[in-house]
């Protein structure tokens, strides 16, 4: 460590070079602090925004026999969210989809992740369906290609099919007030 | 939220009050085509984070998105990408986070020349010492031998004697 | 009532720690003996109230007292009773007590074991362990109570200790990790102490070596036992994951390495006294530092718990105010010193700087990679990296080679100046028989030759023959070799720790690199009757069977060994079930062996009857904690080397015979 310049016998006999461990330390807790305040450690980036969205191919939870592609999502600026059955938090935040969905009618696509396609019909049947379709990734292979790790996640897409903002863990009132609903007026501004 | 191996350090440190999490590393088991796939596999798990976990490898998560990754390692090995392409695929889906190894970039270069840049600093204030300690020999007289220093303290220890002596006296 | 009297205790153990901060100082400087000699019952006070609040929360485990919100995170009714005891640092709050506790015990360690130590030295060194303990115990009244109860709403039982935790390892490594971590608190108090009085002659650091020696056993220690800990509770056979936890444990570990040596040079010879006291510095810093970084979750936040965000900012405060206070003290009062002749450039004093450097720099590099995912998040404005296991390995292991590769001259090399072809002489025929050794070993224990095998082998090599030609070439002046044997216990305590430690790094460097090369694993499912070959060693899978215990049941996997053709052993690797926290635990079944590990354990079923099982065949793994064990040994031996205690008895004498005589001496050589 640099620290050592201050104290060689003779390479610098200034006292200066003394405070050199004491700048050094208060650079490192500035650091720490500045980590520390960072905030949301949820917030990951996602690697694929301002990307287009990934190819695929996959039938739609409710025709099993219909094979989508995502052009079949394009058009407007539309919201695409990643749920399973088995996620207690995809429960928790199903209200406020639905309610997005009626109020300013952004359409919602869902991608119904790691699941068994008849629970989640009956489900959907139980809780409303707010999404224009599902497409069922029963394996995980367009989660990884979105990059998800794990459901709930929500993508914001614009007309063009292109990634907007990513938010990982439910959507609710505050994240729709604060990011996404900005962001989607932003988005229908432009188009 | 699943368990892994660094929370679990964390605990045995005793440090970290976390309740509720519990640890099972999985084992999973996939047939290779050769033991060199399957030495690549252990290598990969090894150097690729479990993007949701705290601060663990693939390997030694049981989250069900490290699962899914192992398998996508899994199947691209056995379809015969290389390691550097199996890394590019996940870094362009989970960014550089998936990453053991950081990529050498303008915004790393401080992480990995750092440390040799401290260690070339190290050895030349050493050097400098040395050099100093030289001129300062020279300037007063040759450097001590051994037999010099043992001269030396031997009239500092009679020195000492004298003023101690002097010392108590006083 | 209990949990209540453990508080008070608590809260009177801050009143002991605050006049102990505060009375021995002020009398050094009013002059007044009777406040100086206060420290010693004033220490004594502290750790009373302490150890009665301490002996509260263990009663509150036996008892079972749910009301107590930490015990009821911690225990349950059915915990077996040596667990209670052990679940008292299970967690944050507890733990921060017994580390609390600890440092209260050095602090009357030092009162009672420092009968030649000037009175106001003395009274400084306590007043600043009070003063850091004032910082501990605060800590804990205001954000991690203990004794904080749950009423009026008490659960019936506790939610169990974490099942992680109900183990041997996890008993004793936290308390040894803790006397390490706080002891380097002495050398800490003397450094600031020194500085403060401005004494910072030899002698200073002839008190602070013992007790850093010995700080730093226990550390290694500690360290040592968390990593068998990991390597047999995890299940996957890694043993070091340079994780930020264990960066922050390691770091104090090499620049306390890099201090044991600065001392020896600064009391031999009186130079780099102001880079030693630096050192002792940094040290206890790092420990603080590691605890911020532990504690508050600063690093490990990602997704899994939030960051406590009072605890963060209290303990911010408190490094500011200790360490920053410590380094603003350092840099006005340390002395600058002049090149004045003392040594040459291929010396002791030289390569012991060497080392130094090499140790200085390898803790920059983990306090780097540690912290520089905040650093480059900072700067990138959130984009997030990751640093692992492979930017360690790359950095830290040709450090590691360098300072291996000088620590056999280190012994060798004299004071103030060595001939260069001496040393050449001596270690000529050191090195071409560690090469030798280095090729032949390997290619006998496994036919086959590996770059790294031969590189560790032969730096063990280096390092241990160094050590004999080391001690041969001293006793050489003895006539016959039955003399020259009979002199080399008067060496003292002192070269014999030497010795003892450096073997154990060698040690050490053997295991990790025979683990690291030779290591064979698979991870395959078997059916009842199917057999795999691992490391020459047939693993024959029986089938599975239940088995329980007083807090769980488990599926246990009967898995016998063969080699050729013979049964050897059986292994009962265990998947744990832990209804309480409703926790699964992999519990792997090991056969240690001197020269190898076979290792088992037992994966998901897979549908039928068959299981996944993963086998790792592990040689030589042990020898990296025996290494630490006997470096850990030298260090305790070197710190009882006698002449302490001698130097004790006649200290005050000399310090004032040093102070008149010294002075002007060292001021005419410059």
């Amino acid at each position: 460590m640099s620290e050592h310049a201050g104290t060689a016998p003779g390479s610098m006999p200034s006292r200066a070079s003394l405070f050199i461990p004491l700048v050094v330390f208060l650079i490192i807790l500035a650091l720490l602090w500045r980590g520390f305040s960072l905030g949301d450690p949820h917030a990951l980036p996602s690697a694929l925004l301002n990307q287009p969205l990934p190819e695929f191919a996959l039938p739609v939870l409710h025709e099993p026999g219909r094979v989508v592609g995502s052009e079949a999502m394009h058009g407007e600026p539309f919201l695409l969210n990643i749920w399973a059955t088995w996620c207690p938090t995809c429960r928790a935040e199903h209200a406020e989809l639905a309610r997005i969905a009626e109020e300013y009618g952004v359409p919602i696509f869902g991608i119904n992740y790691k699941d068994n396609p008849a629970e989640a019909r009956r489900w959907l049947a139980r809780y409303g369906d707010p999404y224009v379709f599902s497409v069922v990734d029963a394996d995980g292979s367009l989660g990884i290609d979105l990059g998800v790790y794990g459901a709930p996640e929500t993508f914001l897409v614009d007309a063009e099919g292109v990634i907007r903002y990513k938010r990982i863990g439910a959507v609710d009132r505050r994240v729709w007030d604060t990011k996404l609903g900005p962001l989607l007026a932003e988005l229908r501004d432009a188009s | 939220m699943r368990p892994d191996g660094v929370l679990l350090r964390s605990l045995i440190l005793g440090l970290l009050l976390i309740a509720g999490h519990g640890q099972a590393s999985s084992i999973d088991v996939y047939e290779f085509d050769t033991r060199e796939q399957e030495a690549r596999f252990h290598a990969l798990n090894a150097e690729l984070r479990c993007p949701k976990c705290l601060n663990t490898n693939l390997w030694g998560s049981d989250a069900p998105i490290a699962r899914d990754l192992r398998r996508t390692v899994a199947t691209m090995l056995r379809e015969g990408h290389s390691d550097r392409e199996i890394r590019n695929y996940l870094v362009s889906r989970y960014g550089d986070f998936i990453l053991y190894n950081p990529r050498f970039t303008a915004k790393t270069a401080v992480l990995w020349i750092g440390p040799f840049v401290l260690l070339f600093l190290g050895l030349a204030i050493i050097g400098v010492m040395i050099r100093n300690q030289r001129r300062a020999a020279r300037a007063g007289d040759q450097l001590m031998t051994p037999a010099d220093a043992e001269r030396v303290a031997r009239l500092r220890a009679e020195l000492r004697q004298d003023t101690s002596g002097a010392a108590s006296r006083s | 009532m209990i949990p209540e009297l453990g508080h008070f205790a608590l809260a009177l153990s801050l009143g002991f720690a605050i006049l102990l901060a505060t009375v021995p100082i002020a009398g050094t400087f009013t002059g007044r003996l009777v406040w100086m000699r206060s420290g010693g019952s004033l220490a004594a006070g502290m750790f009373a109230f302490l150890l009665l609040s301490y002996i509260c929360l263990t009663w509150s485990f036996l008892a079972d007292d749910f009301s107590v919100a930490y015990v009821a995170q911690n225990s349950n009714s059915l915990l077996p009773v040596h667990y209670k005891f052990s679940a008292v640092w299970g967690a944050h709050e507890g733990s921060f007590l017994l580390w609390t506790l600890i440092m209260a015990g050095w602090t009357v360690a030092v009162a009672v074991r420092s009968k030649g130590l000037p009175l106001d030295m003395l009274a400084r060194v306590l007043g600043v362990m009070g003063l850091v303990s004032i910082g501990f115990i605060l800590f804990m009244l205001l954000t991690s109570n203990p004794f904080d109860r749950l009423l009026p709403m008490s659960p019936s039982d506790g939610s169990d200790l974490n099942p992680q935790l109900q183990d041997f390892g996890l008993i004793v490594h936290p308390p040894m990790l803790y006397v390490g971590y706080v002891g380097f608190s002495v050398a800490f108090a003397f450094a600031i102490a020194a500085l403060m009085s401005g004494r910072l002659d030899a002698a200073w650091a002839r008190w602070s070596r013992p007790w850093t020696n010995v700080a730093w056993a226990f550390l290694t220690v500690g360290i040592a036992l968390g990593s068998w800990w990991a390597y047999y509770e995890l299940g996957w056979g890694g043993w070091w994951f340079w994780d930020a936890v264990e960066n922050a444990s390691f770091m104090p570990w090499l620049v306390g390495t890099a201090l044991i040596h600065s001392l020896a040079v600064t009391e031999k010879r009186g130079v780099f006294r102001s880079w030693t006291v630096l050192l002792a510095i940094a040290t206890f810093s790092l420990v603080l530092l590691g605890a911020f970084i532990v504690r508050s979750g600063v690093l490990t936040s990602v997704h899994a718990f939030a960051v406590d965000p009072e605890r963060g900012a209290y303990i911010m405060a408190f490094l500011l105010v200790v360490v920053g206070g410590s380094l603003a003290l350092y840099a006005f009062r340390a002395p600058v010193m002049r090149a004045d002749a003392q040594y040459d450039g291929l010396s002791r004093e030289v390569l012991l700087l060497v080392n130094n450097v090499l140790l200085v720099v390898a803790t920059a590099a983990v306090l780097l990679g540690t912290l520089y995912p905040l650093l480059y998040e900072a700067m990138t404005g959130g984009d997030k990296i990751s640093v692992g296991p492979p930017y360690f390995n790359a950095v830290f292991v040709p450090l590691m080679l360098l300072l291996l590769v000088a620590m056999a001259a280190g012994p060798l090399a004299r004071w103030k100046r060595t001939s260069g072809r001496e040393l050449m002489r001596n270690l000529g025929r050191v090195a071409v028989a560690s090469i030798v050794l280095g090729v032949l070993l390997p290619l006998l224990f496994t036919g086959a030759l590996d770059l790294w095998a031969v590189v560790a082998v032969a730096l063990a090599a280096w390092i241990t023959l160094s050590l004999v030609q080391d001690t041969l070439s001293r006793v050489a002046h003895k006539g016959d070799w039955r003399s020259r044997l009979a002199a080399i216990p008067k060496l003292g305590a002192g070269y014999a720790g030497m010795w003892i430690a450096h073997i154990g790094i060698a040690v050490s460097v053997v295991g990790i690199a025979i683990v690291v090369v030779y290591s064979d694993e698979r991870d395959v499912r078997m059916t009842p009757g199917d057999t795999v070959e691992v490391g020459g060693w047939t693993f024959r899978f029986d089938g599975i069977r239940p088995a329980e215990g007083p807090n769980w049941t488990a599926d246990e996997g009967v898995i016998t060994v063969l080699k050729n053709g013979r049964e050897r052993t059986t292994l009962l690797p265990q998947k744990r079930h832990y209804p309480v926290r409703g926790m699964v635990m992999t519990q792997a079944a090991i056969n240690p062996r001197f020269t190898r590990d076979l290792y088992v354990a037992l994966g998901e079923p897979l549908g039928g009857q068959a299981w996944a099982v993963r086998v790792h065949y592990k040689p030589f793994v042990r020898w990296i904690w025996m290494g630490a064990l006997l470096m850990a040994f030298g260090g305790v031996i070197a710190a009882v080397d006698r002449r302490y205690r001698r130097l004790a008895e006649r200290a005050v004498e000399r310090r004032r015979v040093a102070s008149a005589a010294d002075a002007p001496l060292a001021e005419g050589t410059s």
